[in-house]
């Protein structure tokens, strides 16, 4: 499966107003469990693994993104959820979580077996690298133009 | 000459960051003609495994007395970097004996 096809509307939030990592995290969760893709212990989980093993991005051009996730046993299928911000929400650095990282972009993911999602896995990192991407994926204002763009990656 | 180098990748749940740093690891040192085992832990696993391996790159902090190489990047993530962290892994993996 690629993105185009783990993303769905019913998973995609645009312009999502939030102040707090948590904030996105749990609104994102939320749209994963209503597609019955994870238990709802994801949810907690999510939240706590980023406040101790946080996952934000520091990209180029000041556009950041943070890639929440948490442990398989939370999850009943894999999916993607995906929120652009009308601000940007802190997320510490996954490198050095003692810096703040202002993200626009957040990719929760589902992922219930290890090394199972290699393909999601890489083209998320290929969307994170490419730059021009993520700009369009900020100014974006419709579910379907999203999906558009990741049914187009690796194609 | 030599014998395969070990890599140990962390992350902070051993199934989504490294995955992606394992796989582009490999792929760059198959290109250098380089043979490497990479094994895949949780950050939390690195005091116990790394007895056995030669190099430990992560993308989260870990406790860095292992006596063993540390490389903590994000540009298998990123992109920012990351032909200048391929040649870093290349050397410390070229001055292990």
């Amino acid at each position: 499966m690629t993105l185009g096809e783990y993303l769905t509307e019913e998973t995609i939030s645009l312009n999502l107003e939030a102040e707090t990592s948590s904030e996105v995290i749990r609104h994102l969760g939320n749209k994963l469990f209503d597609c019955g893709l994870v238990k709802e212990s994801f949810i907690e989980a999510a939240i706590s693994r980023e406040q101790n093993l946080p996952t934000g991005l520091p990209l180029e051009d000041d556009l950041h993104v943070a890639i929440p996730h948490t442990d398989i046993e939370h999850v009943n299928k894999p999916g993607l959820a995906m929120a652009t911000l009308s601000k940007p929400v802190v997320f510490q650095n996954m490198v050095d979580p003692s810096d703040s990282v202002n993200v626009s972009i957040v990719f929760l993911m589902a992922l219930d077996k290890p090394h199972a999602q290699i393909a999601m896995l890489q083209e998320i990192a290929g969307v994170i690298q490419d730059g021009e991407l993520l700009k369009r994926l900020v100014k974006a204002q419709e579910a379907r133009d999203v999906i558009r763009e990741f049914t187009t990656i690796g194609k | 000459m030599i014998g395969k180098k070990r890599i140990l990748v962390a992350c902070g749940t051993a199934i989504a960051t490294s995955t992606v740093v394992a796989k582009a690891i490999e792929e760059a040192l198959e290109k250098r003609g380089i043979a490497a085992t990479i094994r895949q832990c949780k950050a939390a696993e690195v005091p116990s495994l790394a007895e056995d391996v030669d190099l430990i790159v992560t993308t989260t902090p870990v406790a860095t007395d292992h006596g063993k190489p540390i490389i903590q990047t994000l540009a298998f993530l990123t992109g920012i970097g990351k032909e200048a962290v391929i040649e870093q892994i290349v050397v410390a993996l070229q001055s292990i004996p």
